[in-house]
């Protein structure tokens, strides 16, 4: 206990890391560069300002009403359930993976971050064929007698089915910030008398809770941004609302004030998360090539439990939809239906994949070199400028650069250029995240050493900080790739005409009802997912 | 437009951050000329297409083939297609936009952004299933039906729509009341028994808690998955799934009978965008739609309904003129408004 109280860490201790030169202002010509991205990132709020000042007015009364009181609610604890969901699942699954003596571990880590790469509409899908009323469940469950389930609609399935497709962020970005941490603090305090599990709630905790609220944060946006599931679970949030107004009543002002509500709650959500990291802890260490790999704790009799439990979750997130998919293509070869292979969709899935995950890292960089090196109000504006639009629907993003576009740089229109820049700066958090959490843990003295040896300032960044950020800035990018081959509404309406990649394959077969066609493209978007998945995975170690 | 005064401010915005200078895009295709129907059409086509490639995309390639047209096809959702049109204004490159519902293909004339066609083309049809305004023409029908898990009603389900208003089915309904063509039937609804019974039907519907889905696919595969057990839908998804999961699948249509409101029929339709670079070309593709070959294949492919005279439809399906649909026009979407703010009254939406 004394111990516990004696190590504990002081509010400023994270200055001891990254945070020497908070005094210093930024350069100005790199704070253009963040200054530019912040403005890009802002674009889509400023197409629904437009359009939302064009509101008829009369039609406002279809806004403002208590049924959009009741939508707001609804999304609010879709929200925290989510939070607190992914937080519950990933935090433990990270720290298995990592500091355990898990059987099959390795395997784990990876069967727990494939999930990822399942649209939420497969998993909502699975879901419901298998745990629906009438679902595989049911069929197993009727020479019991069951006649039917309970419905799973609703707030508690959408729960369940956003959770499951979005964890992984959490495990990605917790299991990196256990991998960074020095395991000399904890042995300390274990030397000094404290209990394991006082360590972990004292020591090891407090350390994780910047990198569990950054990824919970990326898990509750990507949950506001889904239509894919609310719309198959049948739940209000203001995502569908906000394709309710598109759809029925072709509304576009109507709409845009309910995206406007649904990016003021993205702000209250990354407030919340900003106030988390400024209470972070850190503990200064010694030095990089003097730390130790983390220490392995023997799970003993929890060993079971502990596989059990990861069995549990990789079946519901990953085996259930993964299985739902092979489902579709069994019988649809039972019925005759040819097996299509769509190679141009997987080639063209990978290049604006890969292209955004490329644009958003350089995206990045800036921005998280801006928010880690010289914090400040300006600073972290631009960093959760890029937060801005990452809540909003793909509806509503891809409509704003339609307009954007013709109006603007109409020969970029239906371009894939346009399209890439679309996606990096879109999905630009999910790369900024891991920069900015690596950039702090390097600390400045690696590029201040360098500039003591003549070096100016870009070129020691380059030489001597870059490298030591890949593994960072690969998983940034790793994550970029697979939202975006996911990704349909912006494929849709803003690729060249003509342009197929494996998502519009999967929603031009499936929107017909044709799952059994739909089942080839899917099948290989999970091959490319789990292959870049792999890639994540191996870098992170590389960086060990 | 209403965005005028935004629109320089966004054109600033842009061109500083990417410090690019704004060209015109250019026009790739050629202008039909004075006489359209005398010469034929070349260059470029650009179809918007609101259907899934899967299902249209091979009988734009026998266009393609037979005009020699350079035919480029945009596929996605209908409603997101024709709000596409609208943010792209005057300088959208779509000639023609191929839409599934009534509803979309209305909106977009609502907002001015279809060119009249000739009444050659439109008297292919009946009137009822075109613009009285003769702005978009319908290409093939789809029959509004009521969908039912046949392990719980083996001899089928009621057949006027007014049944369903029964508190015995009570948590039992699907439907999907933002789909375009439910709102249609609720259009024709109010034209054929007026605002008061419309409402009171929803109301009635609506107190049974039915289960509200995205799509009519969704509630198919809901009523498949015994989520419900009759939902409101259009009659060729079951076709198709069908013709995927074989015939053990327990689902099927019941069409409804008596000039029932519940047994409208709606369309998919084709219509010209005014600001069309190439019209010739777009004029040439709508009656391609409407030509003998297009109208089986609807028959044949898509399960739809031809509605070309001398086409006939799948054997499987009871004939068009055999359903009992009501007189009215589907096409009168000059109130579509007058229908959301129904079903939003109705506490539906």
């Amino acid at each position: 206990m004394l111990a516990g109280q004696a190590l504990r860490p002081g509010r400023t201790a994270a200055g001891a890391i990254g945070t020497d030169d908070t005094a210093r202002p930024a350069p100005r010509p790199l704070l253009a560069v963040g200054l530019a991205i912040a403005g890009l990132a802002l674009l889509p709020l400023g197409y629904l300002v437009i359009r939302a000042i064009g509101a008829d007015v009369a039609a406002l009364d279809l806004v403002i009403r208590p049924r959009t009181l009741h939508v707001a609610a609804s999304t609010l604890a879709l929200a925290l359930l989510v939070g607190a969901g992914t937080v519950g699942l990933g935090v433990p699954l990270a720290w298995l993976t990592t500091r355990t003596d898990l059987p099959g571990r390795r395997l784990w880590t990876v069967l727990v971050v494939v999930p990822l790469a399942i649209p939420s509409y497969v998993t909502g899908f699975a879901f419901l064929a298998a745990l629906g009323p009438r679902g595989a469940l049911q069929g197993l469950l009727a020479p019991l007698g069951v006649e039917r389930l309970p419905s799973i609609g609703g707030l508690v399935g959408a729960t369940l089915v956003l959770v499951l497709a979005s964890f992984p962020y959490v495990v990605l970005s917790t299991r990196a910030a256990i991998l960074r941490t020095d395991p000399t603090v904890e042995d300390a305090a274990r030397l000094l008398g404290d209990r394991r599990s006082t360590v972990f709630r004292r020591i090891t905790l407090p350390v994780l809770v910047p990198a569990i609220a950054a990824g919970a944060l990326l898990a509750i946006l990507y949950a506001l941004a889904d239509f894919g599931a609310v719309s198959l679970l049948q739940f209000d949030s203001f995502s569908r609302a906000i394709y309710v107004q598109y759809r029925a009543s072709f509304d576009r002002s109507l709409a845009a004030i309910l995206a406007l509500m649904l990016v003021a709650m993205t702000l209250a959500v990354t407030w919340a998360e900003l106030r988390l990291r400024r209470r972070a802890v850190a503990y200064a260490s010694v030095g990089r090539n003097t730390r130790r790999p983390p220490t392995i704790v023997p799970l003993g009799r929890w060993r079971w439990p502990a596989v059990a439990f990861c069995g549990a979750v990789v079946g519901l997130a990953l085996v259930m939809p993964a299985g739902t998919i092979v489902w579709w293509l069994i019988r649809g070869i039972g019925q005759g239906e040819p097996v299509r292979l769509v190679v141009d969709g997987a080639v063209n899935s990978f290049i604006v994949g890969g292209a955004a995950a490329v644009g958003a890292v350089l995206l990045a960089l800036p921005v998280a070199f801006l928010v880690a090196r010289h914090p400040a109000r300006l600073t972290t504006f631009i960093e959760r400028a890029t937060y801005s639009g990452y809540a909003l629907p793909g509806i509503v993003v891809a409509l704003s650069v339609v307009f954007l576009a013709v109006n603007a740089i109409p020969f970029l229109y239906q371009t894939l250029l346009l399209l890439v820049i679309a996606y990096a700066v879109r999905f630009l958090p999910q790369a900024v995240g891991s920069a900015r959490a690596a950039l702090v843990a390097v600390g400045p003295r690696v590029e201040e050493a360098g500039r003591t040896l003549g070096d100016g300032p870009l070129r020691a960044f380059l030489r001597l900080t870059l490298p030591l950020l890949r593994p960072a800035l690969v998983a940034g990018g790793a994550l970029v790739f697979l939202t975006t081959v996911k990704e349909l509404p912006m494929a849709l309406l803003l690729g060249p005409i003509g342009f197929d990649t494996l998502a519009t394959e999967i929603w031009d077969a499936a929107s017909e009802g044709f799952y059994a066609r739909a089942a080839a493209p899917a099948a290989l978007l999970l091959v490319l997912s789990a292959g870049t998945v792999a890639v994540l995975l191996r870098s992170e170690e590389r960086g060990q | 437009m209403r965005p005028t005064v935004a629109r320089p401010i966004v054109t600033v915005v842009l061109a500083a951050l990417l410090a690019a200078a704004c060209t015109d895009g250019g026009s790739t295709s050629t202008p039909g000329g004075s006489e359209p129907a005398a010469e034929s059409p070349s260059g470029t086509l650009t179809v918007y297409a609101g259907r899934s490639e899967s299902l249209v995309g091979p009988l734009i390639d026998r266009f393609r083939e037979a005009s020699g047209l350079d035919v480029q096809v945009q596929y996605a959702d209908t409603s997101e297609l024709a709000v596409t049109i609208l943010e792209e204004g005057d300088a959208s490159p779509a000639d023609v936009f191929f839409g599934q519902d009534a509803g979309a293909l209305g909106a977009l004339a609502a907002e001015g952004r279809l060119a009249a066609l000739p009444s050659a083309t439109l008297e292919r049809v009946e009137p009822r299933f075109r613009s009285p305004d003769g702005e978009w023409v319908g290409v093939s029908g789809r029959a509004r039906v009521v969908a039912y898990d046949t392990r719980l009603h083996p001899d089928g389900v009621p057949t006027a729509i007014e049944a369903y208003t029964d508190p015995a089915w009570s948590g039992k309904i699907g439907w999907a009341p933002t789909n375009a063509s439910f709102q249609a039937f609720v259009t024709g609804f109010r034209v054929l028994q007026g605002d008061d019974a419309a409402r009171a039907w929803l109301e009635g519907i609506q107190e049974n808690e039915p289960k509200v889905y995205e799509s009519n696919s969704a509630v198919l595969a809901a009523i498949d998955a015994g989520e419900v057990e009759v939902g409101f839908i259009n009659h060729y998804y079951l076709m198709n799934a069908l013709a995927e999961q074989g015939e053990s699948m327990p689902v099927r249509n019941q069409f409804l009978t008596g000039d029932d409101p519940g047994a409208l029929i709606n369309v998919a339709g084709a219509g010209i965008v005014n600001t069309a670079g190439n019209p010739a070309a777009a004029q040439a593709f709508v009656d391609f739609l409407l030509s003998d070959e297009s109208q089986q294949y609807f028959a044949t492919e898509t399960n739809e309904y031809p509605l070309v005279g001398g086409v006939s439809a799948n054997p499987d399906l009871p004939p068009l003129a055999e359903i009992d649909s009501p007189d009215i026009d589907l096409s009168d979407l000059a109130d579509l408004e007058g229908t959301l703010r129904l079903i939003q009254e109705a506490g539906v939406l």
